[in-house]
């Protein structure tokens, strides 16, 4: 057997299982969104039905939501923690990025410990602060998992930029936050987009988290499992999948375009 | 940076990282206490964790063997692939590594409703745990494919194996020999990586299982749904005990795997 020969058998296992149990499965539903009496004009009808449109603006709402708030939260934390050197500071980087191994379900649960019915705050604050099952809830729950992510995309990209721009703005005379708006984060721009991309994708696609808490709630990713389990609306499950499945794929593609990253949509 | 723009993001961080462990701590110590509306002064017990045991051991293992099963398909699939990948950068392959990658950007629940529909009505299948094997093996497989690429792309494979052949050895030989040993660092993240992620996954796990097939995490969301808190948190501190040094595991591979190519 040629070098040629063995390294083109080496892809054949891979190859195979991918074509079963990957590129078959995607075009039988992409086939089975068409399947409707709407045939393919079922992704317009998504648009034209009011309860699919407000659940697609209302999922891209707090994704967008989300985004901008871990992105702030971890660009400022993960700064810090790139810039300063301090006992306790693994142990606060630890706590950071615990929830990467979370399932979705679980950052659901830790948001009823928070705010359920016998979560912490309505332990301490009286007067029946629930928001658990509340759009904030769900909120917090795609915080939760969205926070390391952004984190870890920022933190990588921090480590690379050279202390000596900072230095020479400071010796410029430069004040901190000019430091940061006009040194750091132009520096930056590139990780933060690509960290955005990665939030807003995995918060769009998020399903464990939000069957935890989004029993009421309208997210993408509960309509698509009500209309398949409960309506048994295949045609339409499968159309919104395929549409979920290319807003996610667009997005991540951006991301690692920008930063040569691989990160999961899981959550 | 000035005392008043550190002080306000070492509050940011502190308030990021109370957030993130406050509910972690919250779950042990109501998996750990008699009563946990009542609080501490109830009693610490055991109870609840002996009460998970008998409700979901199976569940547990369930999840155990099927990450294994995972990581060793993930290894006969991804680590030849990854050579092939390596050996050949050319623009097919590009398309073959972007395209078995798929499953990391579309979500699991597209991707099981994919499966269920082309294989669902294969009962013998649809029931077995095979099924979920796939699925967990089509998530995680793109990361033990990375993993091993990158450590390879960094190697000069060709000249190592062309030692080798001007010394007799074949093909197979030198990828036993030369590649695996070299790829080693990779592999033993990839497979960390593949464990961790196939024990915590549920997106698509909860879509392919069966009544009969409740892996850890579909015991979690059943547990969260039906039984009491004390219940639900218990089994949660299980799942920590389980993930977090796995975690921690992975971590430190993958940094490591990093370092040496560097």
């Amino acid at each position: 057997m040629t070098q040629r020969h063995f390294v083109m058998l080496c892809l054949v296992p891979l190859a195979i299982f991918t074509l079963a149990f990957l590129a078959l499965p995607l075009a039988r539903l992409i086939m089975a969104s068409s399947e409707s009496d709407a045939g393919w004009g079922i992704y317009l009808q998504i648009l034209q039905t009011p309860r699919y449109l407000s659940t697609l603006v209302q999922t891209v709402a707090v994704s967008l939501a989300v985004t901008a708030a871990a992105l702030v939260i971890s660009t400022t934390a993960g700064l810090f923690l790139v810039r300063n050197r301090f006992t306790g500071r693994n142990a606060l980087l630890s706590i950071l990025t615990l929830p990467l191994a979370f399932p979705g379900v679980v950052v659901g649960f830790m948001i009823i410990l928070l705010g359920g019915r016998q979560g912490l705050v309505n332990q301490i604050v009286p007067g029946h602060l629930v928001f658990a099952y509340s759009v904030f809830g769900l909120f917090l729950g795609y915080l939760y998992f969205s926070i390391p992510r952004v984190l870890l995309t920022v933190m990588a990209a921090a480590e690379k930029i050279d202390p000596a721009l900072e230095e020479a703005a400071r010796t410029l005379g430069a004040r901190p936050h000019r430091i940061i708006l006009d040194v750091l984060l132009p520096a930056l721009a590139p990780a933060l987009a690509a960290a955005g991309a990665i939030a807003f994708a995995t918060a769009m696609g998020a399903f464990g988290t939000a069957f935890t808490l989004a029993t009421d709630i309208d997210v993408l990713p509960m309509v698509i499992y009500t209309e398949f389990t409960l309506s048994a609306k295949i045609a339409m499950a499968s159309a919104l999948s395929v549409t979920l499945g290319l807003v996610t794929w667009i997005m991540l593609l951006m991301a690692r375009s920008i930063s040569g990253q691989t990160v999961a949509a899981g959550g | 940076m000035k005392t008043p723009t550190k002080l306000i993001a070492l509050i940011v961080t502190l308030l990021a990282c109370a957030f993130l462990l406050i509910p972690i701590i919250q779950s042990v110590q109501a998996g750990l206490t008699v009563n946990y509306f009542r609080g501490l002064s109830s009693g610490l017990t055991l109870k609840w964790v002996g009460e998970v045991w008998e409700l979901y051991s199976g569940s547990i293992f369930l999840s155990i063997r099927l990450a294994l099963a995972c990581l060793a398909v993930t290894l006969i699939l991804g680590v030849p692939a990854a050579y092939a990948l390596a050996r050949n950068p050319g623009r097919a392959s590009r398309v073959l590594e972007e395209f078995t990658s798929l499953p990391l950007a579309i979500p699991g629940l597209a991707l099981a409703l994919a499966l269920l529909q082309l294989y669902g009505t294969y009962q013998g299948f649809r029931t077995n745990w095979s099924f979920i094997l796939v699925g967990h093996v089509l998530y995680t497989l793109p990361f033990m494919v990375r993993s091993v690429l990158s450590v390879l792309a960094t190697i000069d494979l060709r000249s190592l194996e062309e030692g080798a052949a001007s010394l007799g050895a074949r093909p197979a030989r030198r990828f036993v020999d030369i590649v695996v040993p070299n790829a080693l660092p990779g592999i033993l993240a990839g497979a960390l990586t593949v464990v961790t992620l196939s024990i915590g996954e549920f997106n698509l796990t909860w879509m392919l299982h069966t009544p009969y097939l409740k892996t850890l995490p579909v015991g979690l969301a059943d547990s969260y749904a039906s039984m009491r808190l004390e219940v639900a948190s218990a089994y949660t501190l299980v799942f920590f005990v389980m993930i977090v040094p796995l975690l921690m595991a992975m971590q430190w591979a993958s940094a490591r795997a990093q370092r040496n190519m560097q």
